[in-house]
């Protein structure tokens, strides 16, 4: 006896979408059993993980502003995964994004420049966002190399940069000798939008980057040259769609998206740039993409959703003692349960006998 | 002499986990699998691993457990990517994840613990000789065991038939299954066989580095032996070159900063992967005139059709 996957002659779509319920239901039971294991009420803190942070209008603030960037960076990278371009080194991205932006703010601190600065920045942020994804795709495209493991690569690279320059030429002189730069004046901060919180404007440009995404990929020739050169290389390149072309395009826009998430995240809620400024953003919207299934609407609900993770787990750390590494926990078994599901949309699984059948 | 002997040794200790990992992934690649969940597997291995030793009091348990967990990990990326033909990348992000929440799950009854660092093994004679015998035949088991395995591994991969055959199906597995090769199982050994030896090497951090465990003590240590895979071209020879130069770095800028020598860390320590960037375009521009480079089924799904 053997289980074996046979492929469908079509797309199961009611498997389409059970598949993330399914997942998501898979997940709660795992965690609930690990939960148990720890001596934890299972129920209780289930609640505490997904409830509680929906109750309170300043819990409710913190999921938008969490899963403000991390919707930003799975828009881009779900590009790139459409086109079956292997983009991982969207923290990189985030980081020296975080890093050309905050330029401006370094060397203009103590002088009020003016609202303009802070545009600027957020220009600068998703230029060198692209830039910095530019490498791996001129790498590609020139010399073949492999996306996946320069990409990877340079975000270590994209941290050390960042990290000389805290401790070293950006060092806020009067900082007590901590690695981080001086405060950002109010001129290069993203303003904040609702008293009470630190929901700041940058969420804004986040709904607005997902709209154009949904537009761009279900209305317009560039969306669909995306989806074909993803989905059938061989007939895209009958149709004349050129992949170099789109494995630059999508880095570039990946990149910029990310930068840009990362210059919004310094100029807005962290205020400076020091080291630590990303909780692997970078590496956990690649879980936010592929959970949104690579689609915009799909990215926005999973952005919120790991978001409530978060907000989450730190609640039930401090009321539950439950550890801050649960999440983690979740978040890697839930991103398995759904790539699990998703199998199933595309293959049957079939139980055979040890005689394959002669038919 | 002492000193230059005492940066040699820390060279060896730093180098030990990243070639012992790196071995492995080298395996599963030349069968056609990227696993990027090397981190994950190696933090697990150094949390179980921990516990293991912790619980036993031998080393030597504690080595099994962590080979124990490494395996156990890869095992879940094999069912779901080999299994299920789901995508690899994503698969090996998940598992990274999962196992840096799991082992600080699991280690954090252990932290502030200390465990007896496993014994050096000097080699009767050979380690009496002046500088080399101590620096060559009076290391811990583990450093031993890593050089054997890369041996081991060059020996299966070059001069035994399955070894051809994994090769085989790294580079092709439509060919490699006309053939009538397991594909898949080979595969799934290859996992597995990998995840061990990211859990040694993982478990060789509280085991024999440090007697000691913390969360998030692999550091990075994993994705830095998936650049050397790559650094070293899929050769196992180069793969020992390749470790012990990115151990030397690491060590290195330890020093540059003690002596002063003006000369930013981080430029230093970001060298590997700057090197492994230029490694990767300068062989992939040779690909086509020159011979190995990647396996050409690499992260590839493969779903046999019957």
């Amino acid at each position: 006896m053997q289980l074996v996957l046979e492929k469908r002659a079509e797309r199961s779509t009611f498997i389409a979408l059970a598949s993330p319920l399914l997942a998501i239901v898979l997940t709660l039971v795992t965690i609930s059993i690990l939960l148990l294991a720890l001596g934890k009420n299972p129920l209780a803190a289930l609640y505490v993980y997904f409830i509680e942070p929906l109750t309170d209008p300043y819990t409710l603030m913190e999921i938008a502003v969490k899963a403000s960037p991390l919707v930003m960076i799975a828009i881009g990278l779900s590009l790139c995964y459409l086109a079956n371009v292997w983009n991982i080194g969207a923290e990189g991205q985030f980081i020296m994004g975080a890093v050309t932006g905050s330029y401006l703010a370094v060397v203009t601190n103590g002088s009020d420049v003016g609202h303009w600065l802070v545009i600027v920045m957020l220009i600068m942020g998703a230029l060198g966002g692209a830039l910095w994804a530019l490498i791996p795709a001129i790498c590609r495209v020139r010399f073949g190399a492999n996306e996946i493991l320069t990409s990877l690569m340079l975000v270590y690279v994209a941290d050390l940069i960042m990290d000389y320059l805290v401790r070293g030429p950006w060092r806020d002189p009067k900082g007590m000798n901590f690695p981080t730069t001086a405060s950002f004046d109010p001129s290069a901060t993203v303003p904040v939008i609702l008293d009470g919180g630190r929901l700041h404007a940058g969420v804004i440009v986040t709904l607005a980057v997902v709209v154009i995404a949904a537009v761009m990929l279900g209305r317009t020739i560039k969306g669909f040259e995306i989806r074909v050169v993803g989905a059938a290389p061989r007939a895209a390149r009958f149709a004349g769609f050129k992949s170099d072309r789109l494995v630059i395009f999508t880095f570039l826009i990946s990149g910029a998206l990310a930068g840009l998430a990362g210059i919004i995240e310094v100029a807005g809620p962290v205020g400076v740039l020091q080291p630590g400024i990303s909780p692997g953003y970078g590496f956990t919207a690649i879980i936010v993409a592929f959970l949104g299934r690579l689609n915009p609407l799909g990215i926005l609900i999973a952005g919120l959703f790991l978001a409530l993770t978060f907000i989450g787990g730190e609640g039930a750390q401090i009321s539950m003692k439950i550890p801050l590494d649960l999440t983690k926990v979740f978040q890697g078994v839930l991103l398995f349960y759904v790539l699990a599901c998703d199998s199933l949309i595309l293959y049957r699984i079939r139980l055979i006998g040890s005689q394959p059948k002669t038919a | 002499m002492l000193i230059v002997e005492a940066i040699i040794l820390s060279v060896i200790a730093a180098s030990t986990p990243l070639l012992l990992a790196a071995a492995g992934e080298l395996v599963v690649e030349r069968s056609g699998v990227l696993n990027l969940g090397v981190e994950g597997m190696m933090i697990m291995g150094a949390a179980c691993g921990f516990a293991g030793a912790f619980l036993s009091g031998s080393t030597f348990v504690g080595a099994l457990t962590g080979i124990a967990a490494g395996m156990a990990l890869s095992f879940v990326f094999a069912v779901l990517t080999l299994g299920l033909a789901v995508n690899q990348v994503a698969a090996g992000l998940a598992l990274t994840i999962l196992g840096i929440g799991l082992s600080g799950l699991i280690g954090a009854s252990f932290v502030g613990q200390k465990i007896v660092p496993a014994p050096h093994l000097y080699i009767p004679g050979l380690s009496d000789i002046p500088v080399a015998g101590k620096i060559l035949f009076a290391q811990d088991g583990f450093v031993y065991f890593s050089v054997l395995l890369v041996v081991g591994i060059w020996w299966f991969l070059y001069r035994t038939r399955g070894g051809l055959i994994l090769r085989a199906v790294g580079d092709s597995h439509t060919s490699a299954h006309a053939l009538g090769y397991p594909v898949l199982k080979i595969r799934l050994m290859a996992v597995l066989f990998g995840g061990g030896c990211a859990g040694l090497a993982g478990a060789f951090l509280p085991l024999a580095y440090t007697p000691f465990f913390i969360p998030g003590m692999t550091a990075g240590r994993g994705w830095i032996a998936l650049a050397l895979v790559v650094f070293s071209s899929w050769l196992p020879g180069r793969l020992v070159a390749g470790a012990y130069l990115f151990g030397a770095v690491s060590i290195l800028q330890l020093h540059a900063q003690a002596l002063g020598l003006g000369i930013p860390s981080q430029l230093m320590t970001s060298l590997p992967y700057l090197a492994t960037v230029i490694v990767l375009v300068i062989i992939s521009r040779a690909r086509g005139s020159a011979g190995s480079v990647a396996p050409a089924s690499l992260g590839v799904v493969f779903v046999p059709d019957r």
